[in-house]
């Protein structure tokens, strides 16, 4: 193994700092997000480092449903934050939050009891990461998807309005951007799906083949995991953006926009 | 036919505002822009949230279904706006000679894209599009505003004409006191925060 001084980090953060710089100079407001997420990582990754086996030491379902707590409530405050636009209050945060904990949840469960089989199902050497992937990837589908759907509807109020006018339930009026809406929260998937093996060696399946495992086996879990994610992100997608998108009207199919903060 | 009590909103600086319109009959709404006109006419279509109780021939708004009601109480907007590509897409069963009189080509207009209408067609096809659900109150917020004299003409004879056949009213809210003084049975006038009917 090729051993990296943090020096070597340091290196290769230039690149990343040469696009804050570029982004900075053409005005895009993109560099402070950058900076912060960068930090973020760097921390985060490393703390994790620290703790990850003695977290997989933890063979507790009690300890396993604290840790899946934080990382689902993580997750959706990430989606939170990723919103130009929200509900007032917290709903935002709940049908985010509540249809990605539940899916990935749900999901997960039943692929640690059935196929992978290993006792305990919440071994944290297996549940932690399973967990860990499906969120990443549903929590990326639906705050696309939940920022697309608020996004156009207020873009496009006076369209909607002048289609209910015309007689159109308030469901007929907004399905249009709710399916570009959920589209748009897919495409990072369908995109890594299409280009896997192909242009991407998906992490996980080059990791396990470097150290060592059979290939093929490798590539049998990769595959898994692709159903997987694939399956919640696009589940959690669907339910994020339908949920919210019946909140933008009431009881009367009325355009409510005053709801949004 | 659509019968109006207490109707109020905080959207609205005038009102509580109660009147009836009748089948056949129009009801005029004067009043400065700004003063809450248009927002009158989307309380009466159900578009924004209000009180007091609007009624279509004896039924209460809250008893059918917000569709089917803006079906039948059919707001035209001041300023019409099209999401289809084809002005086809839109108009369905409206029939030839309607077209011609309101200026169209019949054997083209359907095919012509709904983004490369002036704005005068906009508001004339717009109407068309309105009239083919059949509404039994026609909700109309300046209708004739993007269109010359002769349109304005034709547009209004379009109107007094459906009206006749299908036995609808009319709220028809306008700038052009002449006009609205020509078609309309009462007119109300909207000044501050009072809405009376004009002697």
């Amino acid at each position: 193994m090729v051993y990296l001084s943090y020096t070597d980090l340091v290196f290769a953060s230039l690149f990343l700092v040469a696009a804050g710089i570029l982004s900075f100079f053409l005005k895009l407001n993109t560099e402070k997000a950058l900076a912060v997420a960068a930090s973020r990582m760097v921390i985060q990754l490393l703390l994790l480092g620290l703790i990850l086996k003695t977290i997989f030491t933890f063979v507790n379902i009690w300890v396993f449903f604290l840790m899946a707590g934080v990382m689902v409530f993580a997750a959706g405050f990430e989606i939170l934050s990723r919103q130009k636009y929200r509900f007032k209050g917290i709903e935002t945060f709940l049908i985010g939050t509540g249809t990605m904990g539940m899916i990935t949840f749900t999901i997960s469960f039943i692929t640690l009891f059935f196929i992978i089989t290993k006792k305990p199902w919440y071994t944290p050497q297996y549940a932690i990461p399973l967990l860990g992937m499906m969120l990443g990837n549903t929590m990326n589908g639906i705050s696309i998807g939940l920022d697309r759907l608020s996004g156009t509807i207020v873009d496009q109020k006076r369209v909607i309005e002048a289609r209910l006018m015309l007689g159109e339930t308030a469901a007929q009026a907004v399905t249009g951007i709710r399916k570009d809406s959920i589209k748009s929260g897919m495409i990072p998937l369908i995109n890594s799906m299409s280009a896997a093996g192909l242009v991407t060696l998906p992490g996980m399946m080059t990791g396990q083949i470097l150290a060592g495992a059979p290939p093929v086996e490798a590539v049998k879990y990769q595959i898994l995991i692709m159903f997987l994610i694939a399956a919640c992100s696009a589940l959690g997608t669907i339910c994020a953006v339908t949920f919210a998108s019946k909140r933008f009207f009431d009881s009367r199919d009325r355009l409510r926009l005053e709801r949004l903060k | 036919m659509l019968k109006i009590t207490n109707l109020d909103s905080e959207f609205m600086r005038f009102g509580p505002v109660s009147f009836e319109v009748g089948p056949k009959e129009i009801i005029g709404i004067q009043g400065d822009s700004g003063s809450g006109k248009s927002i009158l006419l989307k309380a009466l279509a159900d578009m924004i949230v209000h009180e007091g109780d609007i009624y279509l021939n004896n039924e209460l708004q809250e008893d059918i279904s917000p569709d089917q009601w803006r079906k039948n109480v059919a707001l035209l907007p001041a300023e019409v706006l099209f999401w289809n590509r084809k002005v086809g897409d839109d108009l369905k069963t409206t029939d030839n000679d309607t077209l011609s009189e309101l200026g169209f080509d019949p054997s083209t207009v359907m095919n012509k894209n709904t983004i490369d209408l002036s704005s005068g067609e906009k508001q004339r096809i717009g109407l068309l599009r309105l009239l083919e659900n059949r509404p039994k109150i026609l909700l109309l917020d300046e209708p004739s505003a993007n269109l010359d004299e002769d349109n304005k003409k034709t547009m209004e004879n379009i109107i007094l004409k459906y009206i006749e056949k299908e036995k609808a009213g009319i709220v028809w809210v306008g700038h052009d006191i002449k006009q609205l003084e020509r078609v309309s049975l009462k007119i109300f006038e909207i000044k501050g925060n009072t809405f009376k009917e004009k002697k």
